[in-house]
């Protein structure tokens, strides 16, 4: 696994080999597990977490609804306090404006606060081409980019990694980022953080320049928050000189007072905590405290797309708890690497195909990466009803159909690979439209019964069913058979034969 | 009252015995029991799969064919949780009534006809799956497990995740079969480990893959629908 | 045209829904959550925030205002801290004499902040139900970097006029123009196998000293 997502297979295939590897499946299972239950009695402490979900939903949508309003007044108070503040339509873009910073202050080390946006637009790779070195502190990101690989969840991005494993790659990786790993450092989580604290202390007290994201912006005050537990955060938002935030639009809060939902529902949903141990707040610059440069880079790079999606919306509501990944099903079996993008899990299968368009057959498939179980919208902190979009966008590939991409309205082909089961699907509409015929195709079923294999040796459906499950036998005589036989035609009932329903 | 049964096209195919099971049951309560013939399928399989194009003259036919009836029962979570969830999205001036006349079957029992004891036997040991749509989307909460406490001779035993996804999830079980089959072998596992003797769910789409699993690691555990375990009494063993 | 433009140009035509008309505080959102999870007395209060702090592996302790100088020089000695970073509100009497005193100045270099052993501020207001005391940076807290680089801080909180119950009242008598830094506990990862780990890079010693008349 190298540091990109381009070029990743279709969301079956790469779980089809995570779902495997049995060593990142026990990961896995022990840390969703081990989250999922602290979470539901985070949750439960609170009599009106209800409300606060709904306080929460309602709250966003009216920041997106109408978010030009907040844009600008946010843009006018932060200005107002002493930032800058940049526009970039996408990655490209939000990464040119952060590297011409940088060289700005004349120094090529950044350390960074863990950051979604970020990950988003590879900033890291896009600043190394520049010359300029950009350094992890959050822990698992620093496990991460040690290990050159890419982060799988969106609040521990090396979850897929135990504690051997983190120990072998700071052992092996540190002293070429700086300050060495004991060299008998053991695997005990405790020592592992020790190990961090002391390689990235020197990071941190000769920063001159830190990049971060945010949690919040209110656009009322221009005052960002960020929200953390290890105190990296804290390290990177105060000690630099300059201070570059990279921040999705849709990070709006309207007013300081509305934070009082998010700060409750956010770290109970992410870390089951009732209070994450560091949230820092800060409005523009304040003199001799912190930064005496902050630049805000509010970033697009797709959200405007997917804010024209009156269904697909709702996505922009995420807070990032990523409660969603803790609880999937298909998450726990597939990795976050199968998603193929920053985000994973739920909530990745509807941001990404609607942030990146669909264009690609990973992109494609990733609707498609869900049960519809439905565990991720009942923890959701504000509502995303994350199967309704998914089957929203799954019309979207085998239907096509008008779409906003890059800021253009679009009409989008259906997906390929798609025409025998749009077929399949058609056929079987006109037969449930004509239950005579469906009886006639029971019949016969019900003849050939013996016929039908437990298991079918040939590629298709069939075959990726059968390859664990025994195939079900038709029954030897059909309900509405069996029906008819005992109490004859005439049911109480309206029932018409065949035709079309109007 | 004139109640409707909506048999389910899967049910209707697979699995008639779940039908006969509700309609003995409903019958013992008194329940005179319809069956219009003109119905087929809700149309989730399309609908979820992202043909919803398809599935529009499905949701008109259903609303159609069940407009004369008081209730209308369904014995699948899942089919249910299409008709109250989803029709709404599909056409829901044409569907109004047909999407508030329309019970899943623990909750016609419990809700419409107010009884947790239907007089049923069932001398076994049995696990309780809640499947996904019935707990989720429909909110049927402990009512399957009240009517299955209520059953003389049967005695309910824990699964452990019970509330996790047994990995069907209609054309997910094909489209992402591996994941589907890992999900599907923990589920079976789970069950394997209550040494129950069958497992019941609200529906027969999560039956099909979870005993399909069953059987294909040699499992004495068996699927039973919760109609057919509601059905039998110590006269009339089902 | 600009990337502002462009961008802002997006918006308004993805919400081509939304009714021209409607005022952004027309989109309705309801505030029926509660302003606080229970009706406490100050000592409730101050009880519950005792043991949320504790329950994050805070340490805390409780005095008269009185006691409070003792109490900072007894901690200090525990831990034999030598200097200490205390900001210009902070009272001459309660760092003892045998501790260095170094004052907050903000020509003080990171590295120079590094060598320090303790650090001794006041808050703004600490919450109850969360365990969370905030600092915002005036003349008795510092800045913020004070309380984040010494490995030991020592937060005290003046009861029952500091301690509120729940996050929306810490928020309705916070002023968002200052810095602020939200503490609960010391820090802490869960990256390692989502098995939470204390103290990480922030001070790895929390105490909080709770003063109020009635000990």
């Amino acid at each position: 696994m190298s540091g990109t997502y381009l070029g990743m297979p279709s969301f079956p295939r790469a779980a089809a080999s995570s779902t495997r590897d049995m060593r990142l499946r026990g990961n896995l299972r022990h840390a969703t597990h081990t989250i999922r239950a602290k979470r539901a009695q985070a949750v439960e402490e609170l009599g009106d977490w209800a409300q606060l979900r709904a306080a929460g939903a309602a709250l966003k949508n009216r920041t997106l609804r109408h978010l030009d309003h907040y844009l600008e007044q946010l843009e006018t108070a932060v200005t107002g306090a002493g930032g800058q503040v940049h526009w970039a339509r996408d990655a490209e873009e939000a990464n040119r404006i952060v590297a011409d910073l940088v060289r700005e202050t004349g120094e090529s080390d950044v350390v960074k606060v863990k950051s979604m946006a970020t990950q988003e637009t590879g900033l890291n790779e896009a600043l190394a081409k520049a010359g300029i070195s950009a350094y992890e502190t959050d822990l698992a990101e620093l496990i991460v980019q040690l290990g050159d690989d890419l982060p799988s969840h969106i609040l521990v991005p090396a979850i897929h990694r135990n504690r051997d494993q983190i120990r072998d790659i700071f052992r092996e990786k540190m002293g070429s980022w700086g300050r060495a790993a004991p060299k008998n450092l053991s695997d005990d989580p405790a020592e592992l953080a020790e190990a961090a604290r002391l390689h990235l202390r020197e990071k941190f007290l000769n920063a001159k320049v830190g990049i971060s994201g945010a949690n919040f912006m209110v656009a009322e005050t221009g005052t960002l928050v960020v929200v953390e537990s290890e105190g990296n955060g804290r390290m990177c938002l105060t000690l630099p000189e300059t201070l570059i935030s990279v921040v999705g639009i849709e990070k709006i809060v309207p007013t300081w007072q509305d934070l009082e939902v998010f700060l409750q529902t956010l770290p109970r949903s992410s870390t089951a905590e009732r209070m994450n141990p560091y949230t820092s707040t800060w409005t523009g610059t304040t003199d001799e405290d912190g930064p005496s440069a902050f630049h805000l880079v509010l970033l697009d790079n797709g959200r405007t797309d997917t804010l024209a999606d009156t269904v697909g919306r709702q996505a922009l509501r995420c807070i990032r708890c990523s409660a969603c990944l803790n609880v999937c099903p298909v998450y726990e079996r597939a990795g976050g690497h199968a998603y193929g993008s920053p985000y994973p899990g739920p909530i990745g299968a509807i941001l990404t195909p609607q942030l990146r368009g669909m264009q690609s057959e990973l992109d494609a498939s990733l609707p498609y990466a869900s049960s519809l179980c439905g565990a991720c919208y009942e923890v959701c902190p504000v509502a995303i009803d994350i199967p309704e979009v998914l089957v929203h966008l799954r019309e979207r590939v085998v239907e096509g159909g008008t779409a906003t991409v890059r800021g253009q309205r679009t009409t989008i082909k259906p997906a390929k690979g798609h025409a025998a089961e749009r077929a399949v699907m058609r056929a079987a509409r006109w037969t449930f439209e004509h239950p005579r015929a469906m009886r006639t195709g029971q019949r016969i079923a019900s003849r050939t019964r013996r016929l039908t294999p437990r298991r079918l040796p040939l590629p298709g459906p069939g075959r990726a069913w059968s390859d664990s499950r025994d195939i079900p036998r038709p029954a030897p005589e059909s309900f509405r058979d069996w029906w008819r036989r005992t109490r004859g035609s005439g049911s109480a009932g309206s029932g018409r034969e065949g035709g079309d329903a109007r | 009252m004139r109640v409707a049964l909506f048999i389910t096209c899967v049910n209707d195919t697979l699995y008639p015995r779940t039908g006969q099971a509700v309609v003995t049951l409903l019958e013992r309560l008194g329940v005179e029991v319809g069956f219009p013939e003109g119905q087929s399928c809700c149309g989730q399989p399309q609908f979820n799969t992202g043909y919803r194009k398809e599935a529009v003259p499905l949701a008109r036919r259903y609303a159609d064919v069940f407009r004369d009836y008081d209730h209308v029962v369904v014995p699948s979570g899942s089919c249910a949780a299409m008709v109250r969830d989803n029709y709404p999205r599909i056409d829901a001036e044409a569907t109004q009534g047909a999407v508030a006349r329309t019970y899943e079957l623990t909750e016609f029992l419990v809700d419409v006809l107010g009884v947790t004891d239907v007089g049923a036997y069932y001398p076994h040991t049995v696990t309780y799956h809640p499947t996904c749509h019935g707990l989720r989307m429909l909110g049927l909460g402990d009512r399957p497990r009240r009517l299955l406490e209520a059953v003389k001779g049967l005695r309910l035993v824990e699964l452990e995740g019970a509330e996790e996804c047994c990995g069907f999830g209609g054309t997910f079980a094909v489209k992402n079969a591996d994941v589907s089959a890992a999900m599907g072998a923990d589920k079976a596992r789970h069950i394997e480990e209550t040494d129950a003797e069958a497992v019941c769910t609200v529906d027969n789409s999560c039956l099909m893959h979870i005993g399909g699993t069953l059987t294909r690691r040699g499992a004495a555990t068996r699927p039973v629908h919760i109609a057919e375990i509601l059905a039998g009494t110590e006269e009339a063993r089902l | 045209m600009s990337s502002r433009d462009v961008v802002l140009g997006r918006v308004r035509r993805a919400l081509a829904d939304v009714p021209r008309d409607e005022g952004p505080e027309e989109a309705a959102v309801p505030r029926d959550y509660w302003t606080s999870h229970a009706e406490r007395t100050d000592a409730q209060r101050l009880d519950l925030l005792a043991e949320n702090l504790a329950d994050y592996r805070a340490l805390v302790h409780r005095c008269t205002p009185a006691q409070l100088p003792a109490r900072i020089a007894e901690l200090l000695s525990a831990r034999g801290a030598r200097s200490v970073v205390a900001p210009p509100g902070i009272p001459a009497d309660w760092v003892p004499a045998e501790v260095e005193r170094v004052a907050d100045e903000p020509s003080m270099t990171p590295h120079e902040l590094d060598a320090l052993d303790s650090v001794v501020t006041c808050c703004a207001v600490a919450i109850a139900e969360t365990g969370t005391i905030v600092l915002d940076a005036r003349e008795d807290q510092g800045r913020r970097r004070i309380s984040l680089v010494p490995d030991h801080h020592i937060c005290v909180v003046r009861a029952p006029e500091q301690i509120v119950d729940s996050v929306p009242r810490a928020l309705g008598r916070l002023d968002p123009a200052r810095p602020q830094t939200w503490i609960s506990g010391p820090s802490a990862t869960s990256d390692i196998e989502l098995d939470r780990v204390e103290g990480v890079h922030g001070p790895r010693t929390l105490e909080v000293i709770i003063t109020s008349p009635e000990p």
